[in-house]
């Protein structure tokens, strides 16, 4: 099951993942037999086992769930319901216990860490609740660290940041440090440095948690935006004020998937507070 | 990942914490500054050690006397007169490889100019004598091999005798001084040597030739040297050789039997030379290993550091990892900063020791000597150190687990 992975960098860099008609080349290539449609995430029967101390914690308990590309979806659960589990195993942080994880056709699951590292630098984004910006670093460096890792030239790298702050709208924030920055504004960087590698799928992690309301709608409406241009979106949120601007709701209990269903009218949060977006995208 | 990434990540880190970098490279910095300055002083002492065994001379020999016995007790060297001049002779003519041989002979006596005297080692010798000790006159013509023969009047002084009785800047050649009620002729003032290896004043004696000295000084008898034959050899590495046919040539000479006692003994200033030499490197790397401890113990601050600068930024790491960082990117940035507080702590030390070492050598009036090689082991000891003790603080940050290190308070 150890497979390569079928696209290759310096491709993915130069075309919009999230355009409509340059899909990741080798789909078809990588896609498991069983499946009658590719989808951008197919995990299934997917279980996480821990041990803490004497006794075996069932985190995921078989979860199957497919993610199309464009979609926006957000995960529900109480804490302790699995739902982190899923979005670190979605997010190619942890390895499912069991189970299988195609990610963009790719089978993940049992990748070495650095190989997870390389699917993390090439298909994902990542934005957290608490922000988990590097302190005194300008937010353009920090817009550039995903870049810094994939050998790219600085010249390009800070081109690419500086194109990604301004799709969220702090163009004129480039050289302030995260602690000049409000909650809101340093989460659009973190947005931005999500933004920046391109990637496939962006997950965010309560990323309203620490977020006053105002900033918090602020955020749902650049998610939204986003979405809109096609980026395939993962939230995870206990909020269902949040989860209800998602196009489908997931919710997890126990380890298992109980509910996922799709809302008819997702609840727009509004985009004033959205820097023009297309205009701006690469 | 760039190497230029790799620096200025590094780089940042550091300079984040000024003090703290400073402290930690401290320990890198006084280790680099003691190897060199502890290098420095025994290479100046052993630089010292040196210049008195060649100012006696390289590739001397010096054959001495047998011991007198008395009521059972053996006196030193010399007190039983064995060597013979017919000896002296065999050795310049049978022996090949000697390119100078010369008597000694010697004695204390009193020394009078016109107005003042002084009391010092009077030596009785030839010419030959100077050029196995590498003397040359500061004034005058000094002994020649005439003068020698004839048994003339004449005398070369030392330096410090010359300013003790002439005063420090005149010129006493032409000059009468009396050895014991007999005027010599000054005929040279010898160059000065300085300190011998004992803390002896080597410029204080005056030379006389051996035969003037056997004949007004102090009678011998006639067939025996009353002192030393002084023997130069061709090269450094004959000296043991002709030290050994020396010796068969004298045991022959003397009728000695196999597995008979010698009768005479041969000193082999180069083989001493050589062992003080030793002990003085053996000093060298002494201080230089309790030297290199030190270092190691600032090897030690640096993993402590590392290992407390990986915990605090566990989070960063977690972050690092999350948009992309491999371990080795981890690793690497982690090993950069260590071995830029060792590398940095190591030129430091470097610029310190230099100091510290000429000021060493000022005070102790020897030269200043160090070695480009000490200056590149000492550097690169401490990057190896850098290296050494960041490692294990860089494996564990590059192998944490990005979910924890992401949640890590």
């Amino acid at each position: 099951m150890n497979r390569a992975p079928p696209w290759d960098a310096g491709a993915l860099l130069d075309q919009s993942p999230h355009s409509a008609t340059a899909g990741p080349p080798g789909r078809s290539r990588a896609l498991s037999p069983r499946r009658e449609a590719p989808a951008l995430v197919a995990i299934t029967d997917v279980t996480k086992t821990y041990r803490m101390g004497d006794f075996d914690v069932h985190a995921l308990r078989g979860v199957t769930l497919r993610i199309e590309e464009g979609e926006f979806v957000a995960i529900m659960g109480a804490s302790g319901s699995g739902k982190s589990t899923l979005m670190n195993i979605l997010g190619c942080l942890d390895r499912p216990s069991t189970g299988e994880y195609l990610l963009d056709g790719a089978e993940v699951s049992s990748l070495g860490a650095d190989a997870l590292a390389e699917t993390r630098s090439q298909t994902l984004g990542f934005v957290f609740q608490s922000f988990n910006l590097l302190a005194r670093t300008t937010a353009l460096e920090n817009v550039e660290l995903p870049l810094v890792y994939t050998g790219m030239r600085p010249a390009e790298r800070r081109r690419r940041a500086r194109e990604a702050l301004e799709r969220v709208g702090l163009g004129d924030r480039l050289h302030h440090h995260p602690s000049q920055l409000s909650g809101g504004q340093q989460q659009r960087v973190a947005i931005a440095r999500a933004l920046v590698n391109r990637p496939h799928l962006i997950l965010a992690d309560e990323p309203t948690g620490n977020l006053d309301s105002h900033a918090s709608l602020e955020m749902m409406a650049l998610l939204q935006a986003l979405g809109d241009e096609g980026i395939t979106i993962v939230l995870v949120t206990h909020e269902p004020d949040i989860a209800a601007h998602a196009r489908r709701v997931i919710v997890v209990r126990d380890g298992l998937i109980e509910e996922d269903r799709q809302t008819e009218a997702p609840r727009q949060a509004g985009r004033s507070a959205v820097a023009p977006a297309r205009t701006a995208a690469p | 990942m760039r190497a230029g990434d790799v620096v200025r990540v590094a780089g940042r880190a550091l300079l984040r914490n000024k003090l703290r970098s400073f402290l930690t490279a401290l320990g890198i910095i006084i280790g680099v500054a003691a190897v060199i300055a502890m290098v420095a002083i025994g290479e100046g002492a052993r630089a010292r050690v040196e210049q008195a065994f060649a100012s006696m001379g390289t590739n001397v020999l010096i054959v001495s006397s047998g011991a007198k016995t008395a009521s059972g007790a053996k006196a030193g060297a010399g007190t039983l007169p064995t060597l013979t001049w017919d000896d002296l002779r065999a050795i310049k003519a049978d022996v090949a490889d000697v390119k100078f041989v010369a008597p000694r002979v010697h004695t204390t006596g009193q020394v009078v100019a016109e107005d003042r005297n002084w009391l010092t080692v009077i030596d009785g010798t030839t010419p030959e004598f100077f050029e196995i000790r590498n003397w040359s006159m500061r004034l005058g013509p000094g002994l020649t091999p005439e003068q020698a023969d004839a048994g003339a009047k004449v005398v070369v002084l030392g330096q410090t005798v010359a300013e003790r009785l002439f005063g420090a800047h005149s010129d006493p050649t032409g000059q009468i001084v009396r050895i014991q009620n007999v005027p010599f002729q000054v005929v040279g003032v010898a160059e000065r040597k300085g300190q011998s290896a004992g803390g002896g004043d080597y410029d204080d004696v005056v030379f006389v030739p051996v035969n003037t000295f056997l004949a007004k000084i102090q009678g011998g008898l006639q067939k025996f040297i009353p002192g030393t034959i002084m023997i130069e050899v061709d090269s450094d590495d004959l000296t043991t050789a002709i030290g050994d046919k020396v010796a068969a040539l004298l045991r022959d000479r003397h009728a000695i039997a196999i597995g008979g006692e010698d009768d005479f003994a041969i000193k082999n200033l180069t083989e001493t030379a050589s062992r003080k030499e030793e002990s003085t490197q053996a000093l060298t790397m002494l201080l230089a290993s309790i030297a290199a401890v030190s270092l190691l113990v600032g090897g030690i601050g640096i993993m402590n550091i590392m290992l407390v600068s990986v915990t605090e930024r566990t989070r960063e790491i977690g972050v690092r990892m999350a948009v992309g960082a491999k371990r080795r990117h981890i690793l690497l940035q982690f090993l950069a900063e260590a071995l830029a507080l060792s590398l940095a702590g190591g030129l430091l030390g470097v610029s310190l020791g230099l100091l510290a070492a000429e000021r060493l050598a000022v005070r102790f009036g020897w030269p200043m000597l160090i070695r480009p090689e000490v200056i590149a082991l000492a550097v690169g000891f401490s990057a190896a150190v850098g290296i050494g003790f960041g490692l294990y603080p860089a494996r564990k940050a590059s192998r944490l687990d990005p979910i924890l290190a992401l949640r890590y308070e």
